[in-house]
This record gives structure tokens, C-alpha cells and sequence, in this order.
């Protein structure tokens, strides 16, 4: 028998830790919906003709990624405690710190975003150009040049992949959270984020914008930026099929990391075994069983069969639910691992 | 120079003067605390072991809190104490997720604090403040890389352990058993 007693009762440690609420989740959510985008922007800039590059869904989604980016690091942000010192982060880099990466990576992102973004700007936001005229003769001369567009669509491709990565690697270099002990968060989370990305792209596809109204040029300008985030697909259909089905394929793989990193918790340390147990079997079975079931099962099979055409292309269920499983997976995992301790285990 | 400290489990009655004296030393704020006492009971009645700790930070020699900080805050200073900068943190919380000890905590203000090993007293000669009031002397602190220092000649020849050695920290902190 070994009783443990611990006098000590620090706010956000004891009895056991929990710094970080709906913040770093939402935060690591955003970021892995982003990069998804990304990749799948970048991987479209690179592959599609002008032609095909300047409509649909994928004219939308950098001007999207920019409006989630930005939120998350909004979000991010409230989470700091000493939050007038935040500008720190930009005047050092530490080499070890997941972290100090992470804040350099999204100042480059916002670039590749906004490149991204200009390459389709006439399009997307049509009164916006006809307002600010350089806007369009930019996007003109970035669109002529194919060497400018393919450096666009590696830079989204590749950095992409790495802020997914990223946010995975944030919580997996915790040495002191065994939950969050494995490499295989880092790839996790990034195909989380490319199922989450598709699912979002799915989404767009699906809307219609409202009627739009002559309200006069800064008005029309400011509608037409929210209704053209919305825009149709031009050929919903066919574009709502390829979505489903790489949606499919990266839900496979995240099934895949997932129970490769269950297995890689149950054959090491006790304190690891532990830990993935409170997740599997304890406090967070029921939250993680019904991510399995109802953010990555469900929708893989429905959208199995909207590619066999057996359910409504146009239901929006799949991709809302692989939307809310991905949230859910972070918020399992940052609050699991929070739990997960050493001391615990060891005690 | 490497400095460590050293506590005798044999004579620690888990009193708390260390607590109240490094509160008072370091105006830690109500509700706080930068050392505490743990109490490990084991074995079955009547034969029982009781081992008194007082705890803080380790001030490990692989601290995972300076690696994860991403401002360079949590830093290293010569002597090995581990410390924070509270106008470079950001209050981010990584040094906090990463500390397997759970020994720091977010001070009313903002910055992350949490024990420096009274580095402001040992400077001056002076012993850290736990330590020098403990009423039953169970606490020693000390140079390691000095041979002929108490703590050095105590781990010598005395049995000991440190904190969770399995999460690989290299803790500065020894317990006496």
C-alpha cells in the first residue's frame, strides 16, 4: 500500500493540472483547419489551369484561412496571463521551443495566405478590386507570371504541413504529460487538419450567396467580401465527390495514427499505459468514443456512400460532423493530457 | 559551480517553517506557495514507512521548462539555477505543462514564478531561506561540484534519491533516506 499526501494547493495545478481551458484547443482546432486548407489550396494552385484556379470553392478558402487564422490568434492571445509582453516572442528565437517555431511559422503563414489569396482576389471579391484598382493590376501581373503562382502554391503546400505539424508537436514536446509523450501527434493532428480542411471546403460548396443589393460602393464592397466567402461551387457536384472521397482518406489515416499511437502508449511505461487509460476507459472514454464513432466512422461511411451516390450529395452532415470531431479531438487531448501526469502515476 | 540541495527525509517532521519562511522571503502571494511538504506512507500495518519531503523546484540540470519557453524567460543561470525573467514572460504556460514537478505556478501578476533557490541570499553568502530556518537542520545546500562540501560528502556517503529520476531532468534536489 502507498498513500501520497501533498500539502501543496497551487490555482491551476492542484490536485491536478489544468492551465490551459477552451483556448489552446480551439487555438490548436483553428490552426489544424488552416493547414488543412492550406495544403489543399496549395496542392490546387499547383495542379489546376488558370481557368480553373479562378473559381469555385478554392477562390474562397485563403480569404477564409486568413478570417480562422486570425481568430485563432485571437484566441491564442487571450490565453496569455501577462499578455502586454506578448511582442517577446518576436524578438528572440528559441531553437528548442515548439513553440518560438510555432510563433515564427504562423508570421510566415500570413504572407503565403495573402499571396494566395491575391491570385484569386477579382474573383473572390470582385467589388473590392473594381474599389482599390491596384488590387487587380497585382493580381493580373502574379497571375502572369507561373513561376510567382508555383512559388504561391509550394509555400501554401509546404508551410501547411508545417503548422499542422506544429500544432502536434507543441503538446508531444511536454516530457511531463505522458499522454502527450509521442511523435505521432504531430502527424495526427495534421491529417486531422486536411479532414477538417476538406470537410470545410465541402461546406463551401454547398452554400449559396444571399441576393446582392446595390447598397453603394463600400457596403456593396463589405457584402460582397462576406457573401463571396460563401460562394458556390460552379460544378458542385463533381467537386463535392472529390472532397468526400480525400476526405475519406484522411480520416483512414487519422484512424490509422490513432491507434498506432494507442498501441505505442500501451506498450510503454506504466505511467504511459495510465494515462491512456484515462483517456480509452476512463474519465474521457465516453468523449473519446463517441469522436471515434461520431466524428470519424460516421462520416467516413456516409460520405462512402454519397460517393456510391446512396445519400444526398448536398447533406452537410458529414462535413459538419468531421468538423466537430476535430474540435473534439483537441479538446479530448489537451484536457486528457493535462490530467496525465508523472507524479500521478507514480505516486 | 553547481548548486544543489540536500534534505534529510530522517529528520524532516514536515513542520512547514520552510513554507512560511520562503513566503516571507519572497513575498509569495496568499494562496501560493513556491516549496510544500509531501508525505509518502507505505508498506501495511503496523509496518509502515513514513517519508516527510519538503518539495520545490528541482533546478534541473536538463530542465525541459527552459527548453519549452519560448521567450527564453526560463533560462539557466550560472550556478545552475534554474529562473525566470518575469519581464521577458509572456505567461504562455509551456515551462508549467513541461515541469513534471508541477513546481511552478502563474503569479497574480501575469509572469510564471516560482522557487529560485533564494538566489538572491546565496549570493551574499547566505544560506536559502527553507533552509535556514529549519528547526530540526534536516536541510543542507551546497556547492556539488566542491568534494568537500556537506552536500557533496552527504550524498557520499549516505543513501539517496531524487524526484521522478525516470523523466531524465537531472534534479539538483536530493532526499536523504
Amino acid at each position: 500500500m502507498t498513500e501520497y499526501f501533498n500539502y501543496r494547493n497551487n490555482p491551476e495545478i492542484d490536485p491536478h493540472l489544468h492551465l490551459w481551458g477552451w483556448e489552446i484547443p480551439v487555438y490548436l482546432y483553428l490552426g489544424g483547419l488552416v493547414a488543412g486548407l492550406m495544403i489543399l489550396s496549395g496542392y490546387h494552385i499547383l495542379r489546376a489551369r488558370w481557368d480553373e484556379r479562378s473559381r469555385g470553392h478554392y477562390v474562397t478558402a485563403p480569404l477564409l484561412s486568413l478570417a480562422l487564422l486570425s481568430l485563432g490568434m485571437l484566441v491564442l492571445f487571450l490565453d496569455l496571463e501577462h499578455k502586454l509582453y506578448v511582442w517577446r516572442l518576436y524578438l528572440t528565437f528559441q531553437v528548442t521551443s515548439p513553440m518560438s517555431w510555432g510563433s515564427w511559422v504562423l508570421l510566415c503563414v500570413y504572407p503565403a495566405l495573402v499571396a494566395s489569396a491575391m491570385l484569386t482576389l477579382s474573383n473572390a471579391l470582385p467589388r473590392l478590386t473594381r474599389l482599390i484598382p491596384i488590387l487587380e493590376r497585382i493580381s493580373r501581373w502574379m497571375n502572369n507570371r507561373e513561376s510567382v503562382v508555383h512559388a504561391i502554391g509550394f509555400a501554401n503546400l509546404g508551410l501547411g504541413v508545417v503548422l499542422g505539424i506544429y500544432t502536434g508537436v507543441l503538446l508531444s514536446s511536454m516530457v511531463a504529460r505522458p499522454l502527450w509523450n509521442s511523435a505521432l501527434l504531430g502527424p495526427l493532428f495534421l491529417f486531422s487538419g486536411l479532414s477538417t480542411g476538406a470537410a470545410a471546403m465541402h461546406l463551401l460548396t454547398h452554400f449559396r450567396p444571399p441576393a446582392e443589393r446595390d447598397n453603394g460602393a463600400f457596403t456593396d464592397a463589405v457584402i460582397s467580401a462576406m457573401v463571396h466567402w460563401i460562394r458556390p461551387h460552379d460544378d458542385k457536384s463533381d467537386g463535392s465527390r472529390k472532397l468526400a472521397r480525400a476526405d475519406n482518406g484522411f480520416l483512414t489515416v487519422e484512424l490509422v495514427i490513432i491507434a498506432l499511437y494507442l498501441i505505442g502508449l500501451g506498450s510503454s511505461t506504466a505511467v504511459h499505459q495510465s494515462a491512456a487509460q484515462v483517456m480509452v476507459t476512463g474519465t474521457w472514454a465516453i468523449a473519446f468514443w463517441s469522436f471515434i464513432g461520431g466524428g470519424v466512422l460516421l462520416p467516413m461511411v456516409l460520405q462512402f456512400l454519397q460517393t456510391q451516390g446512396r445519400v444526398r450529395e448536398s447533406s452537410l452532415l458529414p462535413a459538419v460532423l468531421v468538423l466537430g470531431g476535430g474540435l473534439m479531438l483537441r479538446f479530448i487531448l489537451v484536457a486528457a493530457g493535462q490530467a496525465s501526469g508523472w507524479a500521478i502515476a507514480s505516486h | 559551480m553547481r548548486y544543489a540541495m540536500v534534505l534529510d527525509t530522517r529528520l524532516c517532521v514536515g513542520c512547514m517553517n520552510c513554507v512560511v519562511a520562503c513566503k516571507t522571503e519572497n513575498s509569495v502571494p496568499d494562496g501560493f506557495c513556491r516549496d510544500w511538504i509531501t508525505e509518502t506512507v507505505q508498506g501495511e500495518f503496523p509496518n509502515l514507512r513514513l517519508e516527510i519531503r519538503s518539495e520545490r523546484c528541482n533546478h534541473c540540470d536538463n530542465p525541459p521548462c527552459v527548453y519549452s519557453c519560448p521567450t527564453g524567460a526560463s533560462h539557466q543561470r550560472p550556478g545552475g539555477f534554474v529562473a525566470v525573467a518575469k519581464e521577458k514572460c509572456i505567461g504562455c504556460k509551456a515551462c508549467m505543462a513541461s515541469c513534471p514537478y508541477d513546481a511552478r505556478f502563474v503569479h497574480p501578476q501575469g509572469y510564471v514564478s516560482k522557487c529560485t533557490f533564494c538566489a538572491h541570499r546565496v549570493e551574499k553568502g547566505l544560506n536559502p531561506a527553507c533552509v535556514s530556518v529549519c528547526p530540526t537542520h534536516c536541510m543542507f545546500f551546497g556547492d556539488l561540484d566542491d568534494p568537500d562540501s556537506e552536500v557533496s560528502r552527504l550524498l557520499a556517503t549516505r543513501v539517496h534519491h531524487t524526484l521522478l529520476p525516470m523523466a531524465g531532468t537531472k534534479p539538483h534536489v536530493f532526499f536523504l533516506s
